[in-house]
């Protein structure tokens, strides 16, 4: 127990990669059966793990949790250093539930190198948690950029017709992005005088130039990332390509580093350059939620769409952030955490429809609820959620963003709030389309509904949006402490 | 002119014993015949470079010593990379075996060349004279033209031969050139003697540039850098892959060893003449090397490029002209040859006879037909376009570190953003394997006998670039600590 203690973030980061290491070694494909069971194993384990994270953690303060320090390459003075704020629980949280989602998405579709598949997303599961609770800027990158390996691997092994294109379309932007931050690590710890803590480099002086420097470095690789408008272009094909639970954690978790980045390292090492670069991701921002929503209703492919729909949604994750506004910026993270429901849900859902006619065209289906009620069910309330129903978690952030937003400058919060019709618009009419009407494909009729497995699962994500949306408390109070601190650092100035 | 001493020997305690036993073994093989092609000469041969690697690390923490009236210098850094020249050659002899056999290059001569190639190498990492350098150099290269020439029906190897053969001696020529003026001006061959002479004689001096221009070149060459670089995807695509396995990996050490005597120990003080030049050859080794190797179909082309865009990295670390640089440099060169030995100890595990393996195209499918090997090949692939958490990012990432120490930030964002080009090709060998479906026809693996031990030696090479990852840190200590005697600012 001293192990969990002490090291819990470890744990939580190696036991996955372990797990899924050792699924790859110890089962092949005529095992398959095997492969599956270890991964729920691992992957529901590493979720109790992390239940301690919500319960122990202290929320009135915005210090470093369960912190692990120790001396990695001495001679570089970089450390093995981890911790978590209020604002990293959350994320880790929502990486470790949705991860067993994929896992269980990915039970009975894929039939091919199964062990290789679940090894990948349990491995990724390790990375990803990893990045949430790195503080030390060469790790950070490590597991920003090793997270990569797996994800390029399912994209590209399990994926649709046009994977590879799409496979190494998404290891090269992201890669670029990623070096030039590196580039700003490395600088960084030089005027640091060594060291690679990004604690430190928070408090680091920094000259203007140097900040708008830093700054556009760290942007190349979260705004890939996030991804904002105009490098956003990865995404769709990413998405459309990979398997139903690569989609899943791309929209639901990956996205979210990008956006994490720019709250742990982007603003609070350059707050004057964040300060004075702000009007344009603001501008950046609204073009996404605004532009890129009516990109999507024109998509003839549903998981296009829901990609161009997360586009669009975290554009109001940057804008809550850059408004520099308490109610904005929790909104943003809510926005995050909901955003990953509700995208892993809907990729879930286009999942369950192409797994029956391996179709993700909208033209193919109509009147799916006459056949699949409880399906229907699902779907419709997830386009709700997504379309920022009231008493979903989709309202809670957006509701936030535009609030914060509207006190800062009531444009800006007038242009956002279109979205609201916007999205609406898109994700409804293309339910009505899916689900609704007429059943004119004749392979529609012989759908079946959900099975016990697919129910469950849609059942946990879908509980996951209401409680959020019902009862937003607890999340607002774990994130308060640290968004405080963190907005009253990035209003000092460097200078 | 002293008598020479005990002291003296031990010195090259190294080259004398794998020399002595190169000569055994060639002796032993003339006349002793077997049914099996070398079978004594082989386990004598890895036997020779285990005991001269066990005798280099001997004298590790021993206080540097000049001997032979300063002709040679044996030191940690000289220790640390002599045992490393001697256990990656012993993997090169290793996993070579079969596909020589199978091709009928594994006779005596083969594996004697490759000892007189180490000691070759021995001899330019222990330097500490022109001379010795030069002799060093000679002896590599010959031993190298032999062994690629080995393969007499081979019209391509006759001609990656030929084209080595004369390209080498004009870079010989040039070094010699350079060498010649060196000596004009300092009026001594000694390095000791010449990073003495930089205190009085200025860099503005026309002639010392001209020599250092000069010895820059060759060594460029030796390196496979650009503008030098134009044997280098000939040679290793002509040659036997066994072959193109020992002149693409080990040499590297030894390739960074003159470096660090000839243009640290002996031109240090001219460090504003050489620090500019090897920058411009850094980037367009980096960007051409990274920039051609997408057009190959041939992986030992593309190995080839990979090669020169290496070098260029390793150059970057080295230019920087501090202790970082030259640490990092030689981290570099040493995952870098752990590297090689593990993507083309790959790429002869698939061989058969009559196949060669040698197309992008032979790795089609390769995750359905061998999984591990295929999982072994992605791991290099990734430490060799420098993806943490293997090796290769490390490498990368203390050579950026280190340029960007010595204020060359530019440089350091241009080969950063030309490591991305880079990544494409890697990662279209990581494509083809899990992508793409295997062509019909192309066999299974099987686990033939003689196979099993060299997929557990790959094993070990390959995880040893990830499994390191905790340690990277005791490594590069280990390496800088080398390098302390060197005295460097």
């Amino acid at each position: 127990m001293a192990l969990l203690n002490d090291h819990l973030l470890s744990v939580l980061i190696w036991f996955p990669v372990v797990g899924g290491i050792l699924v790859l070694a110890s089962c092949d494909d005529r095992r398959a059966g095997r492969a599956r069971w270890t991964a729920v194993a691992v992957s529901v384990a590493t979720f109790l793990l992390s239940i301690p994270l919500w319960s122990r953690f202290d929320r009135t303060s915005a210090e470093m949790q369960f912190v692990e320090r120790i001396p990695w390459i001495e001679r570089f003075q970089i450390e093995y250093f981890l911790g978590v704020d209020g604002i990293s629980v959350p994320l880790v949280l929502l990486t470790t539930l949705l991860t067993m989602v994929v896992v269980v998405a990915g039970w009975r579709v894929v039939q091919a190198r199964v062990a290789q598949y679940f090894a990948a997303f349990l491995i990724m599961e390790g990375l990803m948690i990893g990045v949430f609770c790195a503080l030390d800027g060469i790790l950070f990158y490590l597991f920003w950029e090793a997270m990569l390996i797996p994800m390029f691997l399912i994209i590209g092994v399990w994926g649709g017709p046009n994977r590879v294109y799409a496979a190494i379309k998404f290891f090269l932007y992201t890669l670029l992005g990623s070096l030039l931050m590196l580039v700003a690590l490395l600088y960084l710890s030089r005027a640091a005088g060594g060291s690679f803590d990004l604690l430190f480099f928070h408090h680091l002086p920094l000259s203007a130039g140097v900040q708008t420097l830093v700054f556009l470095a760290f942007f190349a690789a979260f705004a890939v990332k996030i991804p904002m408008v105009p490098v956003h272009t990865w995404l769709p094909d990413a998405h459309v390509e990979a398997p139903t639970g690569g989609s899943v954690i791309l929209a639901a978790i990956t996205l979210k580093m990008g956006a994490y980045g720019f709250l742990r390292i982007a603003m609070p090492i350059a707050p004057d350059a964040a300060h004075q670069i702000a009007p344009i991701i603001i501008g950046l921002s609204l073009l996404a939620v605004v532009y890129i929503a009516l990109v999507a209703l024109v998509q003839q492919d549903m998981k296009k769409l829901i990609a161009y729909s997360s586009i669009s949604h975290m554009g109001f994750v940057t804008l809550g952030f850059f408004v520099f506004e308490t109610r904005a910026m929790e909104g943003a993270i809510v926005q995050m955490i909901s955003h990953g429901f509700i995208s892993g849900a809907l990729f879930l859902c286009v999942g369950v429809l192409y797994d029956r006619l391996h179709s993700r065209e909208i033209a193919t289906y109509g009147g799916v609820i006459k056949v699949m009620p409880v399906f229907a069910f699902f779907i419709v309330f997830f386009a709700m959620a997504n379309a920022g129903l009231p008493g979903t978690s989709g309202f809670v952030g957006e509701f936030l963003v535009i609030l914060g937003t509207f006190s800062v400058n009531g444009w800006y919060a007038a242009v956002a709030a279109l979205t609201l019709i916007v999205g609406a618009a898109y994700t409804l009419w293309m339910v009505k389309r899916v689900v609704f009407g007429p059943i004119q494909n004749p392979q529609v009729a012989e759908m079946e509904d959900l099975d016990r497995r697919e129910f469950g699962m849609l059942l946990f994500v879908a509980a996951g949006v209401l409680l959020i949306g019902v009862w937003p408390a607890p999340l607002l109070e774990i994130m308060a402490a640290s968004v405080d601190q963190l907005l009253a650092h990035v209003a000092v100035s460097k200078l | 002119m002293t008598s020479l001493t005990v002291l003296d020997l031990w010195a090259v305690a190294p080259e004398i014993v794998v020399a002595t036993l190169a000569c055994l073994v060639l002796v032993i093989d003339l006349y002793i015949r077997s049914e099996r092609p070398c079978a004594l000469a082989y386990p004598l041969t890895i036997g020779t470079l285990i005991v001269g690697a066990v005798i280099s690390l001997a004298g590790l923490y021993d206080a540097p010593q000049l001997a032979l009236n300063g002709l040679v210098v044996r030191d940690g850094v000289g220790d640390v990379l002599k045992t490393g020249t001697c256990l990656g050659t012993a993997a090169v002899l290793f996993y070579a075996r079969d596909y020589a056999q199978e091709r009928g290059l594994w006779r005596g001569e083969y594996l004697v060349l490759a000892l007189f190639g180490v000691v070759g190498m021995m001899t330019m990492i222990g330097a500490a004279h022109l001379l010795t350098l030069y002799v060093g150099i000679e002896l590599l290269a010959l031993c190298l033209y032999g062994m690629i020439a080995m393969q007499r029906d081979s019209v391509r190897a006759a001609e990656a031969a030929m084209k080595y053969f004369i390209l080498g001696a004009l870079a010989s020529g040039v070094l010699l050139y350079g060498m010649s003026l060196l000596y004009g001006l300092t009026g001594s061959l000694s390095l000791a003697a010449m990073s003495q002479a930089s205190a009085t004689l200025s860099s503005e001096s026309l002639p010392l540039m001209l020599a250092i221009v000069m010895v820059v070149a060759g060594l460029l060459f030796k390196l496979g850098a650009v503008p030098f670089h134009m044997w280098v995807p000939d040679v290793y695509d002509g040659s036997a892959t066994s072959t193109t396995l020992y002149l693409s990996a080990v040499p590297k050490l030894a390739a960074f060893a003159i470096l660090l005597r000839l243009l640290f120990s002996g031109l240090g003080g001219w460090i504003d003449v050489w620090q500019d030049m090897l920058a411009v050859a850094a980037v367009l080794s980096i960007g051409l090397g990274n920039v051609v190797a997408i057009a190959q179909t041939s992986i030992k082309r593309m190995l080839a490029y990979s090669t020169i865009s290496n070098m260029g990295f390793l150059l970057l670390g080295f230019f920087a002209g501090t202790a970082a640089g030259y640490s990092a440099a030689m981290a570099y060169a040493v995952i870098y040859m752990v590297s090689t030995l593990a993507v083309f100890g790959i790429i002869l595990a698939l061989t058969r006879s009559g196949f060669e393996s040698d197309l992008l195209d032979d790795f089609r499918g390769l995750n359905e037909r061998n999984p591990w090997l295929a999982f072994l090949m992605l791991t290099v692939m990734f430490s060799l376009a420098g993806i943490p958490p293997t090796a290769g990012f490390f490498a990368k990432l203390m050579v950026l570190q280190a340029a960007l120490g010595a204020g060359f930030i530019e440089v350091v964002v241009v080969a950063a953003i030309l490591a991305v080009v880079g990544a494409f090709y890697y990662l279209r060998v990581v494509k083809l394997m899990y992508f793409d479906p295997p062509e019909a026809g192309t066999l299974k693996i099987a686990a033939q006998g003689y196979r099993r031990a060299t997929i557990w030696v790959l094993t070990v090479n390959t995880i040893l670039l990830i499994a390191i990852t905790p340690w990277i840190g005791e490594m590069i200590d280990f390496i800088a600590s080398s390098l302390v005697h060197l005295n460097l600012s």
